[in-house]
């Protein structure tokens, strides 16, 4: 339980840092730090007390196992985090080539 | 026919995006040859399969992979699952898509790149259909993000300040939505350890109605709140669209906010958490208090604008807010009218943002103060904005009227005058602001000179006009439609945990 709620305030922390810095690799940070949140969620949700890695071998009995559907999940999961922590990057790049700045305070060409 | 169709409709956009930067290598046009016909291919698939739904089965499932579920245990398999719901949203998806991909061919002749916009924009034809014919939420989810990392860069696509700065907000804020969405996937994992949605369905049903369930269906609603724009979460929106390549902009503001959150929420509250107007009453009002919200706010604020995009953008988040409410209502009609308004607008606002980019192309302008007397110079691309403007302000017989006379008639059933009020009302609006755009751009004549263009080359035209053709059609056969697809589809969602009975069996 203690686990769970670190989780979610590893991922609060990480929406903070998204709403309240300036600086564009700082909120990509904090998206990170959302998404590893999540991702240790969900890998966490197939927890089982006293269980054994999900490897069927003669040795152990069929029934003791962690869930291995959740570790694959979080996999793909973390596949996907990684494209879009690299496109959330090469973004800020090229808008740092355009304003020179990665401050979103003088980031504001668009209004309305 | 069985159902080996349907991964198609994932598999060959995937190829496709695949191969095009591959060949274009050797051969650049043959980009634009690629994607016309995943287009054309697409759209004759969804077209000749949901005709074989409506005349024949429920609904067709595939197992990937030949894991079919035996009875008795969960379904360990990734399913497939077309019935006529998804049937009708991949339609209007891929009718968008078709046009949309139509116009590009000489839309991207001012940009650079064509290869790696058609790569994109397959992309986001995969993503978007394959979250469409998916009956497992964790596929939902991964195809969910395709399309959405590939949007995200199509908004970025000019790579002018703006549109880095527009494409950075919108991922921001739509990967923070997503975020909450893989949140609230794990959370029902937790608690009913399946991810097949008419299993988890079933499963959820047994467990109950517990705090950590409605906790897990917030955290849904928010990612999808945010994916659909609605209000208080639709600030990307007036940024990301207007940025991104009026094919792009018409396929984002038709299609994609309405498959990646209206139909996403629906199909996951109505088929999986089983929740109707009876069940859950404070729930559904809450979903008329965020439509109603969506269309007021969106109403208002696009009525302010000045940049042609960017009203068309507003409008989005306030029919968007239509779609909602029609939910919300829950009753027959007005989740009919509901999916008849995805239709419908899908198909005008497309038509409305194609309009958009052949005036932004050949005028230089998308200033709505700068523009004047197009109509004697871009006729086509004037009259064709006429119509679609009067389709989407619910204007007879257009299809965008009987879409708002079902919504409203909903809510009279369901005694919500005041519902039905608002709703009139801002069709009302709606017409105003378009109005505002149809006389600035194209019918002004004294003050200013009018803007020197030429109309737009012709296959964006013949894009547009395939848009208008539909929009008149689907109103003036709106009856053998509404009996023929909109029910039916409804009914799928008004069947709440039949969706389980239709995949499974038993």
């Amino acid at each position: 339980m203690v686990a769970f709620l670190a989780c979610v305030l590893l991922m609060l922390y990480g929406l903070y840092v998204v709403v309240t810095k300036r600086n564009l690799i700082k909120i990509v940070i904090g998206f990170s730090l959302i998404e590893y949140a999540v991702n240790l969620f969900f890998a966490l949700a197939g927890f089982r007390p006293q269980a054994l890695a999900p490897i069927v071998t003669s040795l152990n009995q069929p029934r003791n196992f962690v869930d291995p559907l959740p570790q694959a999940l979080v996999l793909t999961a973390i596949v996907i985090g990684l494209s879009t922590t690299a496109l959330m990057l090469a973004l800020a790049m090229r808008i740092y080539e355009k304003y020179k700045t990665f401050d979103i305070a003088e980031i504001r060409r668009l209004k309305g | 026919m069985d159902s080996n169709f349907l991964p198609l409709f994932v598999a060959v956009p995937l190829a496709a995006a695949f191969l095009t930067p591959l060949v274009s290598k050797f051969w650049p046009k043959l980009a634009d040859v690629i994607g016309n016909a995943v287009g054309a291919v697409l759209l004759g698939l969804s077209a000749y399969g949901l005709l074989y739904l409506v005349t024949g089965t429920e609904s067709l499932v595939y197992w990937v992979g030949g894991w079919r579920p035996v009875p008795g245990l969960p379904p360990l398999g990734i399913a497939m699952v077309y019935d006529r719901l998804s049937a009708l949203v991949v339609l209007v998806t891929n009718i968008v898509g078709f046009c949309a991909l139509l116009y590009s061919v000489r839309y991207l002749d001012h940009f650079t790149a064509r290869w790696k916009f058609y790569t994109l924009f397959m992309l986001i034809l995969a993503g978007m259909n394959g979250l469409l014919i998916s009956g497992d939420l964790f596929n939902m989810f991964v195809f969910l993000e395709i399309s959405a990392i590939a949007s995200y860069a199509l908004v970025a696509f000019g790579t002018e300040a703006e549109e880095l700065e527009a494409g950075f907000k919108y991922m921001v804020l739509g990967e923070v939505g997503g975020a909450a969405i893989l949140f609230g996937i794990a959370l029902l994992y937790a608690q009913a350890s399946t991810l097949n949605l008419a299993d988890l369905g079933r499963q959820l049903a047994g467990i109950g109605q517990t705090p950590l369930f409605w906790f897990a269906v917030g955290t849904l609603l928010l990612g999808f709140a945010v994916k659909m724009a609605m209000v208080p979460f639709h600030s990307w929106l007036p940024d990301a669209h207007p940025s991104a390549p009026a094919p792009v902009s018409a396929f984002l503001s038709g299609v994609f906010i309405k498959v990646a959150g209206v139909y996403a929420m629906s199909r996951l509250v109505f088929n999986v958490f089983d929740l109707s107007r009876a069940t859950a009453p404070v729930f559904f009002d809450l979903l008329v208090g965020f439509g109603l919200v969506s269309i007021v706010a969106g109403g208002l604020l696009a009525n302010a604008q000045r940049d042609y995009k960017r009203l068309l953008a507003y409008s989005s988040i306030s029919q968007i807010g239509y779609v909602l409410l029609g939910l919300g209502i829950g009753t027959e009609w007005a989740v009919i009218g509901a999916l008849f308004h995805v239709a419908a607008h899908g198909l005008a606002k497309g038509l409305l943002f194609l309009g958009s980019g052949a005036v932004e192309m050949q005028a230089g302008t998308r200033d709505l103060d700068r523009l004047s007397g197009l109509e004697t110079k871009m006729p086509a691309t004037a009259w064709s904005h006429v119509l679609g403007s009067l389709s989407l302000a619910g204007v007879p017989p257009f299809a965008g009227f009987f879409s708002k006379l079902f919504i409203v008639l909903g809510a009279i059933q369901a005694r919500m005058y005041w519902v039905a009020v608002v709703a009139v009302l801002f069709s009302g609006v709606t017409l105003a602001y378009l109005t505002k755009v149809t006389h600035k751009a194209f019918f002004r004549r004294q003050g200013t000179e009018p803007t020197p263009a030429r109309e737009a080359p012709g296959t964006m035209v013949a894009a547009m006009i395939v848009l208008v053709v539909l929009s008149v059609l689907a109103g003036l056969a709106f009856q053998p439609l509404v009996a023929g697809v909109f029910r039916p589809a409804a009914e799928v969602l008004l069947n709440g945990l039949g969706y389980a009975r239709m995949v499974l069996g038993g």
